[in-house]
């Protein structure tokens, strides 16, 4: 298609059927097969659930601008960062790439109709509910005040807050991840459109791919670990307890077999966001696609043999310690190899700064700070200080937030056209990304220099020479808590007001932007064949080198 | 569903009655023999038999009953690869469990021997 | 169903795990409780669960080749009764002596005696692995009934009968739980005299 016909055929249209609108009525989105529409119910589901994480972090970060904490007595404290890191981790971060741009997207971008298993899909929705629900109701009835890893024997016989149900909840809500990993496995396996070979796969796939294996190789063993712990709450004695000879480190180990991978399960789909984004916005084909492929997958399996680093100072043995300090340095590696990808990619590519853009690069910054932070953590003798303290709350802040969270706004920005068929104002989300990262970084990167300086974390008081830094990291997260406020609103009002997208307003690469916007609900017309490779953009010099339109490109 | 859908087209394969029959046989045997070597003194080896008889009664039921002999590839990695997580989980809990105890510096890594010998025997 | 196994494994997997930390750790308190368990009806109760996946996989067989479905239903509810009659000999003979001779940890547990608290700590993961196992054979009965009503409803045939197939694996590895439960709980440190 020349250039000329192409513009006189530019003003983009919505369809006039489509997934959204196919059917009407309450009963037709709750009694839903459509992967696109079991999409939006966990994007509305997980929303929810960070506001409700994000409400008790504001409440923590004001409570510490006090050095005698200004808010809370300290019992309540506990349960405020509880709740936080519960929520988060488990109702947000672990469903949130994977349940809402996943099941959207993955067949979409396979050129399939839907998931392999559309009812059990519309279940893992159900059950994550349940347990989402169980978990709300344990927090609003008191909460829990373990800490979001439960150790025993507090949590197990001491604790006397309502860690049965909230336990509970995780417990429910863990299967439905293993349902979505179970899904996206045979989905991806068996229900690729030909031509669409492996090699040719969007790396999002990779990397949803090698979550999924997570999602089910590891969680079942947080079920066991919960069901185990609720026993022993329940019968006042049980396999961690000391009387009777046993182990509370045991418990550890169970938990974070599946809690470090988890936090794979949280970035790595960030990651394969972020692969989407750079080539989009670099016009560029990704540089070395079989490696990042296969750092997704290594990522996948070297991040379960390293969870005995959340062990270094809580009495494991030095030898067990060796090698996972050992081991650790090494699951590095892969990352390190995705974030030299991308800066390749970027690299002489033609680059365009919008929000997804925006976010896609504070991705790439501040995942190095988390990632880098984490070998000195990876290191016994460096964790033996920093460990407990700030520095570690800053390190997983770094890469959950400044990384995984905004993978997923620029995830939710780029796709947005594709889910609603409106594009967003792109000056209020260059400008939210900005706040978002600017927010981020005044609220995060004193937590680094506090944790340094000694400062431990889940500490609700603290020494005053630790309040500038203190105040410093609060007024940082008002910021950022903005920065998540504005989004809301106005991809909100573009569902209604923002003007029609077309089928490809980025003129990106990958099967979903070759479909209408929104898509039907049958997705294609004709299963499509697949002849090119991934991100197979024209050379840059080429004459019909598209504008995005509507848009001014920086 | 998953295994039997797309990819293999041949057509299912039957396991005569008799291969059933057969296959039942060797697991009441092999439970019999289990327990009657149980009631024999051999030591540290009882754990070693009674384990073997369940990992080989354990490869009769998964190849035969669940007809994994009949469908290589795909599932057989599902399932070497469970086994091999779990056998990643015991293992490095096992290297912390079993090590706490061990004598550290100046005697060097094979202070740790003598340990292990006590433990598993 | 594959997958799911395969969670299933490593769901079972933990707490085997931490079998065998502790039996490393314990091993004279494993033996002792081990030998408060009898060996008998954990032998019957492996041999009626190697009888029902018999049962099972010839209910499968009967679909496959196009048997009438009261043949399938037979097979079918002959696994269910062999399953119940696990479960029975389980809460009947094992588990309500142990309640009986103060066994249970948390629910009645005496101490004193054979009744250490390593032995308790035994006890626990007796109860909690064979109480796992046993829901695991509850959730199958239940999916057994609604094989049979299935079944009776004409729904398989030599072409579709992959819900059989799949109930069968899960079936299977119930099975195979117990085969190794078997052993490791019942047989520790061997029924010589002296051990």
């Amino acid at each position: 298609m020349s250039t000329v016909t192409a513009e006189l055929h530019d003003v983009p249209t919505e369809p006039a059927v489509n997934y959204l609108n196919a059917s009407y009525g309450i009963k037709s989105w709750l009694l839903t097969l459509d992967h696109k529409r079991i999409g939006l119910l966990y994007l509305a589901s997980i929303t929810l659930m960070f506001i409700v994480g994000g409400v008790a972090a504001t409440l923590m970060r004001l409570h510490l601008v006090e050095p005698q904490g200004a808010l809370f007595e300290p019992e309540t404290y506990n349960k405020m960062f509880s709740t936080h890191g519960i929520i988060m981790v488990f109702f947000f971060l672990v469903p949130s790439i994977p349940a809402t741009l996943g099941n959207f997207l993955i067949p979409l971008m396979i050129g399939a109709r839907d998931v392999a298993f559309p009812k059990l899909n519309l279940m893992s929705w159900y059950i994550f509910i349940t347990g989402a629900a169980l978990a709300l109701y344990g927090t609003i009835s008191g909460g829990v005040d373990t800490g979001w890893t439960f150790y025993p024997p507090y949590s197990s016989l001491y604790s006397q807050t309502h860690v049965v149900v909230v336990a509970l909840g995780i417990f429910i809500a863990g299967f439905s991840s293993i349902l979505t990993g179970l899904n996206f496995l045979v989905t991806i396996h068996k229900m690729r459109c030909p031509g669409m070979t492996w090699f040719r796969l969007p790396l999002f796939i990779w990397a949803l791919y090698a979550t999924s294996l997570i999602f089910v190789l590891g969680t079942p063993v947080i079920a066991i670990t919960i069901f185990l712990l609720a026993l022993e709450r329940l019968l006042h004695v049980g396999i961690f307890d000391p009387a009777i000879g046993g182990d509370p480190l045991l418990f550890q180990h169970l938990f974070w077999f599946y809690s470090h991978p988890a936090v794979y399960i949280m970035i790595l789909p960030g990651m394969g966001v972020i692969s989407e984004l750079v080539t989009a916005f670099s016009r560029k084909k990704i540089f070395g696609y079989s490696f990042v492929a296969f750092s997704s997958l290594s990522i996948a399996v070297i991040s379960f043999i390293v969870w005995g680093h959340h062990m270094f100072v809580t009495g494991q043995s030095i030898y067990a310690g060796l090698v996972f300090s050992v081991l650790s340095f090494l699951v590095a590696i892969p990352s390190a190899v995705k974030v030299f990808n991308w800066t390749a990619t970027l690299y002489r590519g033609s680059i365009s700064y919008q929000a997804p853009m925006l976010y896609a690069l504070g991705f790439v910054g501040l995942f190095t700070i988390g990632g880098l932070t984490g070998l000195f953590l990876a290191s016994l003798a460096t964790d033996v200080h920093l460990n407990g303290t700030y520095f570690i709350v800053a390190h997983f802040h770094y890469i959950m937030v400044g990384g995984a969270v905004m993978a997923y706004l620029g995830g939710i920005h780029f796709w947005w056209p594709k889910i609603s068929g409106r594009m967003y104002p792109d000056m209020w989300a260059r400008i939210s990304a900005a706040i978002v990262f600017l927010g981020f970084n005044l609220t995060f990167f004193p937590q680094f220099m506090l944790g340094y300086l000694g400062m431990p974390r889940r500490y609700a008081v603290y020494p005053a020479e630790f309040q500038v830094l203190n105040v410093l990291s609060s007024a940082g997260a008002s910021i950022l808590g903005v920065g998540y406020v504005i989004p809301l609103v106005y991809l909100a009002w573009s569902m209604r007001y923002g003007p029609v997208a077309g089928p490809n307003p980025w003129k990106a690469k990958g099967l979903e932007w070759t479909i209408p916007s929104p898509p039907p609900t049958e997705n294609f017309e004709e299963i499509p064949i697949v002849t090119e490779d991934a991100y197979n953009y024209p050379a840059i010099e080429a004459p019909d080198y598209p504008e995005v339109p509507g848009v001014a490109r920086v | 569903m998953t295994e039997h859908s797309a990819s293999d087209y041949q057509a299912p394969h039957i396991v005569p009655v008799s291969t059933y029959v057969l296959v039942f046989l060797a697991l009441m045997l092999g439970t019999a023999v289990t327990t009657w070597v149980a009631y024999i003194d051999l030591g540290a080896w009882n754990t070693v038999v009674a384990l073997t008889i369940a990992v080989c009664k354990m490869l009769l039921v998964v190849l035969f009953f669940m007809h994994v002999k009949y469908h290589p590839g795909l599932t057989r990695i599902v399932i070497i690869g469970a086994f091999f997580w779990l056998g990643i989980m015991i293992t490095l809990t096992c290297s912390d469990e079993l090590t706490r105890h061990w004598e550290i510096y100046p005697r060097g890594w094979s202070a740790g021997a003598p340990h292990i010998a006590r433990l598993l025997f | 169903m594959w997958i799911f196994l395969a969670t299933e494994i490593l769901f079972f997997g933990g707490m085997f795990t931490a079998y065998v930390v502790y039996r490393s750790l314990h091993l004279p308190s494993f033996i002792l409780g081990s030998h408060e368990l009898l060996v008998k009806f954990g032998a019957m109760n492996t041999g009626v669960l190697i009888c029902s996946s018999l049962t099972m996989a010839l209910a499968i067989r009967t679909a496959q080749t196009g048997g009438s479905k009261g043949t399938i239903i037979f097979w079918l509810l002959l696994t269910m009764a062999l399953g119940a009659a696990f479960l029975a000999i389980k809460l009947r003979f094992e588990w309500y002596r142990d309640y009986v001779e103060g066994l249970i940890p948390g629910v009645s547990w005496l101490s004193g005696g054979t009744h250490t608290p390593g032995v308790q700590m035994f006890m626990c993961f007796y109860f909690f692995m064979t109480g796992l196992h046993a829901l695991h054979m509850v959730v199958g009965l239940g999916i057994l009934t609604v094989l049979v009503i299935m079944t009776a409803r004409a729904r398989f045939s030599p072409e579709y009968y992959a819900p059989l197939e799949i109930s069968g694996l899960y079936w299977h590895f119930v099975d195979i739980v117990w085969i190794f439960l078997f052993p490791l709980l019942y047989l520790i440190g061997g029924r010589y005299p002296g051990s």
